[in-house]
């Protein structure tokens, strides 16, 4: 359970880098390893792909997506946030990297569809 | 009806060693504090518990404690909007001392790492003049006057310290209250101690640890804003490591 010390929209913001920037970070390997793929076993790399054809593989990538996009929306909000004159709007902001990174994996999503 | 029914509190008792909550139950009154809860306690149901308060009016910053989970100022928080409405109506309170401070008794916790971590990010004012040079004058509505300003209403109450998960998980990190005292200090052009201040305030645990999650400003009994002075002394020590700082 959050304790009602962190229960507040900006540590929820920092929360989700955090675990969005790991997640990424576990996903690279992975990542890595399929572009491998192209170089070592071109056959492989082929199964692969249309085992990605599967909706429920599309959804997953829509999160992959996400987690992409929130942690780069939200990386602008820190850098911006300690780099220029602050700015009183950070929930704002936090909503709007939220909100950005729905909308570009939502039509990432639509896209594979 | 208020006048009759009982606030269900849970105090935490105990010292450094460990310690559990004791349950007391307290007659509800209209514009009850925190702070008059524990003082009912001490003086009706148990003279032995330690706690610590002394202005009862926001000024002296003594008083802070956990209250249901949450740092406050107790003096100035009404029961009625923390305690919660459970069965009986008279609502449920759980307090404990401040987190993030060594426990001397009960609720009195140790402030000393609190007032050290002032002096040790330069919270100090360095004069750059003697006291036979006349009045410095200073622009009130100049950019720096306007952010120290924002920063110097703090009563060193410690709640901010508290919130902050960076201090939780490194004991050296200076904390939210010091660093916004440095930071109205690096905006005050009488001190002639910044480069000290700079050095001090990007140190191993200065103002680089902090995650900007801003649990500190949520929580400022006086509406400051630390996650911005924080932002602000980052910036400084940028400009300082590229030497663009005079
Ligand atoms: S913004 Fe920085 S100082 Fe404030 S609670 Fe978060 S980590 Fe601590
Ligand atoms: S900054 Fe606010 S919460 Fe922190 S010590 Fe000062 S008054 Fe208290
Ligand atoms: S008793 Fe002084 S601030 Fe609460």
């Amino acid at each position: 359970m959050i304790r009602p010390h962190r229960r507040h929209p900006l540590w929820f913001a920092y929360l989700l880098h955090r675990v969005s920037g790991l997640a990424l970070a576990l996903f690279l390997p992975i990542h890595f390893y399929v572009l491998a793929l192209a170089l070592t076993d071109p056959s492989g790399l082929d199964g692969f792909l249309r085992w990605t054809e599967h909706p429920l593989v599309k959804l997953v990538e829509f999160g992959l997506v996400f987690l992409l996009a929130v942690h780069f929306f939200g990386g602008l909000r820190l850098l911006a946030l300690e780099l220029l004159p602050w700015s009183p709007r950070q929930k704002s902001l936090a909503a709007g990297a939220v909100a950005g990174a729905f909308g570009v994996s939502t039509v990432f999503l639509l896209n594979a569809l | 009806m208020l006048e009759q029914s009982i606030l269900a509190t849970s105090v935490w008792r105990g010292d450094a060693e460990g310690g559990e909550f004791q349950r007391f139950e307290v007659p509800r009154r209209d514009s009850q504090t925190v702070l008059d809860v524990v003082t009912h306690i001490q003086q009706e149901l148990d003279p032995s518990l330690a706690y610590r308060f002394a202005c009862r009016v926001g000024m002296c910053g003594s008083c802070a404690m956990m209250v249901n989970g949450v740092p406050r100022w107790t003096c100035r928080t009404h029961v009625s909007k923390v305690s919660g409405n459970v069965s009986g109506g008279g609502g449920e309170l759980q307090i404990a001392p401040l987190r993030n401070l060594p426990v001397i008794r009960d609720l009195v916790v140790d402030m000393a790492p609190f007032f050290d971590k002032w002096t040790a990010a330069e919270g100090v004012f360095r004069p750059s003049e003697t006291r036979a040079a006349p009045m410095a004058k200073v622009q009130p509505g100049s950019p720096a006057r306007a952010a120290a300003n924002a920063g110097i209403e703090c009563i060193n109450c410690a709640v901010c310290y508290a919130a902050c998960d960076v201090v939780a998980g490194n004991t050296d990190y200076l904390g939210p209250a010091a660093l916004n005292r440095a930071w109205t200090l690096v905006n005050d052009a009488r001190d002639g101690g910044q480069a000290e201040r700079i050095d001090a305030v990007s140190s191993e645990g200065g103002c680089h640890n902090c995650h900007s999650m801003g649990s500190c400003a949520q929580f400022c009994p006086n509406a400051l804003n630390p996650t911005a002075a924080i932002a602000g002394l980052k910036r400084e020590t940028v400009k300082a490591k590229l030497g663009w700082r005079r």
